[in-house]
């Protein structure tokens, strides 16, 4: 018996709530990037649900995508972990708070 | 002669030179500029004379060159070597030298020695330029320099109130005549389209003298205006005798022997020009130039403005001659007169420098033991200026003119009032040796009064030595000058002297100057050993003529009764016109434009200014609280977007439902 696509789609709007929560509240630099990653999955997990679901499934189109998708993940964030650390530093901090230097 | 005519812009260039680099020196240079100055002259004169053997026996050269471009025509100016310029070269140049050397005895106490001799340069430089000139554009500046020059010379000692006064004098009233000039140069360049002299048939004396142009009255009248105005003749005469204000030296360099000969040389210049009419008017204005300015110099006291007068007078002869005789009669005479009227002034010169600048022939005396050579010098050219037969060259010179206008066909008038001259020209110059040499010293200062040193006395020698033989070129018997000028050869024929044209006109001036040296010394050779005080004794028996004579004929009162009077009243006028009319009239402009600016500012301040700053406090105010929202926080950012995503969400949903 399989499990219906609706489950699927929960699961991952949970990750990407508790991918946003993390994002949005906490303070540390390198945990916003884990919510950020976190989010980015949920995305990937609905990609590979709606491909297992479609009338198609014999066609890889989802795989191919969320391979994609991890790839490129990986890249930003090597890029952001790299901003991190600059940031870290030059500014002897990873507190995000701190970081308000462009305010107007 | 190819080679000279290229060269000879060096004849003006070296004085010009001299004067250019003394400008430069400090004031304490005095050898040095003096010696410039002397060099130069000298060089010029070599060259001058280099240019007059060339000149000799091949005919006229010219060296023409363009200037500058205007649209299609070009102006051209030039320089020209032909018998007329060769000869006048050579004496201006060698007149000079001796008056430059002559101004080292003259001027060594001045203070402006070096300024002096910078001047001077300049003079010659511009009155050599003037002559070699081929272009009537050239000449006019040249022409206007040696006005310059003479203007700076008459003011030299400009601390004299009455220096400064001839000075202007002199310029102004030239000005006049050269206007005349002027305008009759842009008459004669419409005419002609060229102010060349002479270029291979197409130059203005070209055209008149080959191509038969009527040669236009009113131009040959404009152009002797500026003559007119130059040397010094009626009406203009007035500014020669006050430039004697000038230093001595200056007085015979620029105001005897050169610059005002000028006048003449213009004339004799563009003689082709001259229509028979001009050269009517040229002889009269000429013969009562001759008459006026001798009987001027009748009543005259002061030694130097007695020759100044005389200058006047021998310039309308000149005029005379080259109106009725044509240019080699009026040359001979400027010739002549150039050599005996320079060293007449050199003498007074020598005189005045000996008796502690006293210039009052009364106030002089007995002068001939102590000042022998400057006697002697003196006697020679008084003697060749009243025209003493046979040895002076007055004698020659004021022979032709009075025989040419004896044969002129216009009147008989002018050979009346040039005889009346001679007459007048042997008195007055009579009674100023006697005054001046003879009898006994009436002042202190005359009688311990010495010769001058050589270097005055020199040039005064070798002037004599020339007053005596330049007349000698130009004799009836060999009229090698006026051959030399008009082209031809002379022989030497002693039997035309003694031809029915001559003899009688000779034989008349000769007893007309006899008599008026005997009767001139017999009235003065007893009144010079009387006090100085004592009225003259012309002024005894007709004491009315000689106010008027020694009053000028009033011609200065009366210029200062009408026209400096008509010109001040007029500048009055114009003042008047300007302060008040145009002034007023520019200030209620200002006032028009003060008010408006008033208003302007109010409406600026109160309006414009006013809402700006509303306006612009408005903008920031709103800027104030946009730039809260950007304060940094990238989390708060995020969220704004997540809720905003949240909304748009829900309206979605909302519209869908």
């Amino acid at each position: 018996m399989t499990t219906p696509l609706a489950n699927y789609l929960i699961l991952a709007a949970l990750l990407f709530g508790i991918g946003l929560a993390g994002a949005l509240a906490r303070r540390n630099a390198v945990l916003v990037l884990i919510g950020l990653e976190l989010m980015l999955n949920a995305a990937n997990l609905n990609f590979i649900a709606f491909w297992r679901f479609s009338p198609h499934p014999e066609m890889l189109t989802g795989l191919m995508f969320v391979l994609f998708s991890i790839a490129i993940a990986a890249a930003e964030v090597a890029v952001g972990l790299a901003l991190v650390i600059a940031i870290y530093r030059h500014r002897r901090t990873a507190q995000l708070d701190r970081f308000d230097s462009l305010k107007g | 002669m190819e080679s000279i005519i290229k060269y000879l812009w060096l004849v003006p260039l070296a004085p010009l030179l001299a004067a250019g680099i003394g400008a430069l020196l400090p004031k304490r240079r005095r050898r040095l500029s003096a010696g410039l100055a002397i060099g130069a002259i000298s060089i010029s004169f070599l060259l001058s004379c280099v240019a007059f053997l060339a000149n000799l026996h091949s005919g006229r050269a010219v060296c023409n060159f363009r200037w500058f471009d205007f649209g299609t025509t070009s102006v051209q100016l030039g320089w020209v070597l032909d018998p007329l310029g060769a000869i006048m070269a050579v004496m201006v140049s060698f007149v000079s030298l001796l008056i430059f050397i002559y101004s080292l005895g003259y001027m060594a106490k001045d203070e402006n020695f070096k300024q002096f001799f910078c001047f001077l340069a300049l003079f010659a430089a511009a009155m050599l330029g003037l002559i070699i000139a081929n272009s009537l554009l050239l000449f006019f500046m040249c022409w206007e320099l040696v006005g310059l020059a003479s203007y700076l010379l008459i003011g030299f000692w400009f601390q004299k109130p009455s220096a400064a006064a001839a000075a202007k004098k002199a310029f102004i009233v030239t000005r006049i005549g050269d206007l005349g000039f002027l305008v009759g140069m842009l008459l004669l360049y419409a005419k002609t389209g060229t102010l060349l002299f002479y270029d291979n048939g197409h130059g203005c004396l070209d055209q008149t003298a080959a191509v038969g142009l009527v040669a236009s009255t009113t131009i040959s009248l404009l152009i002797f205006c500026g003559a007119v105005g130059k040397s010094g003749q009626i009406p203009l005469h007035v500014w020669l005798p006050d430039a004697m204000e000038g230093p001595t030296p200056v007085s015979a360099l620029i105001h005897a022997a050169t610059m005002v000969a000028a006048g003449v040389f213009l004339i004799a210049r563009v003689y082709p020009l001259m229509t028979p009419d001009a050269l009517h008017v040229v002889t009269w204005v000429g013969a009562l130039t001759a008459v006026f300015a001798a009987s001027i110099a009748v009543a005259q006291n002061d030694i130097k403005r007695i020759l100044a007068y005389s200058t006047v007078s021998q310039l309308g002869y000149m005029m005379m001659g080259l109106g009725a005789g044509g240019v080699a009669v009026g040359m001979f005479h400027l010739m002549t007169h150039a050599f005996f009227k320079a060293l007449l002034f050199l003498g007074a010169g020598s005189v005045i420098h000996c008796c502690h600048e006293e210039q009052d022939i009364r106030e002089l005396g007995g002068l001939r033991t102590r000042q022998p050579i400057t006697f002697a010098t003196y006697a020679v050219g008084m003697m060749a200026l009243c025209g003493v037969p046979l040895f002076f060259s007055g004698f020659w010179s004021k022979d032709a003119i009075l025989d040419a206008a004896h044969h002129w066909s216009g009147s008989p008038i002018p050979f009346y009032l040039g005889l009346l001259g001679a007459f007048l020209t042997a008195f007055y110059m009579t009674r100023q040796v006697c005054r001046v040499f003879f009898g006994k010293p009436t002042t202190p200062e005359a009688a311990h009064a010495h010769e001058s040193p050589p270097v005055i006395t020199v040039p005064l020698v070798i002037l004599a030595a020339l007053a005596v033989l330049a007349g000698f070129f130009g004799t009836p018997a060999w009229p090698w000058f006026q051959k030399y000028l008009e082209g031809g050869q002379a022989g030497f024929d002693l039997s035309k002297l003694m031809n029915e044209h001559q003899l009688p006109v000779m034989l008349l001036s000769t007893l007309l100057v006899t008599i008026a040296i005997v009767w001139s010394g017999w009235i003065y050779g007893r009144a010079a050993a009387r006090p100085a005080r004592e009225t003259d004794p012309l002024e005894a028996a007709q004491p009315a003529i000689f106010a008027l004579l020694q009053n000028k004929f009033y011609v200065d009162e009366f210029y200062d009764a009408t026209v400096v009077r008509l010109t001040a009243a007029f500048a009055k006028f114009s003042d008047w016109l300007d302060r008040v009319f145009l002034g007023g009239l520019v200030k209620a402009f200002c006032v028009f434009a003060l008010v408006l600016a008033w208003l302007d500012r109010a409406l600026d301040e109160a309006l414009v200014n006013e809402s700006f700053d509303t306006g612009t406090e408005t903008v920031r105010g709103s800027g104030r609280w946009v730039s809260r929202l950007q304060n940094g926080q990238v989390q708060r950012y995020l969220r704004i977007i997540g809720v905003a995503f949240c909304g748009l969400l829900i309206l979605l949903l909302w519209e869908s439902a």
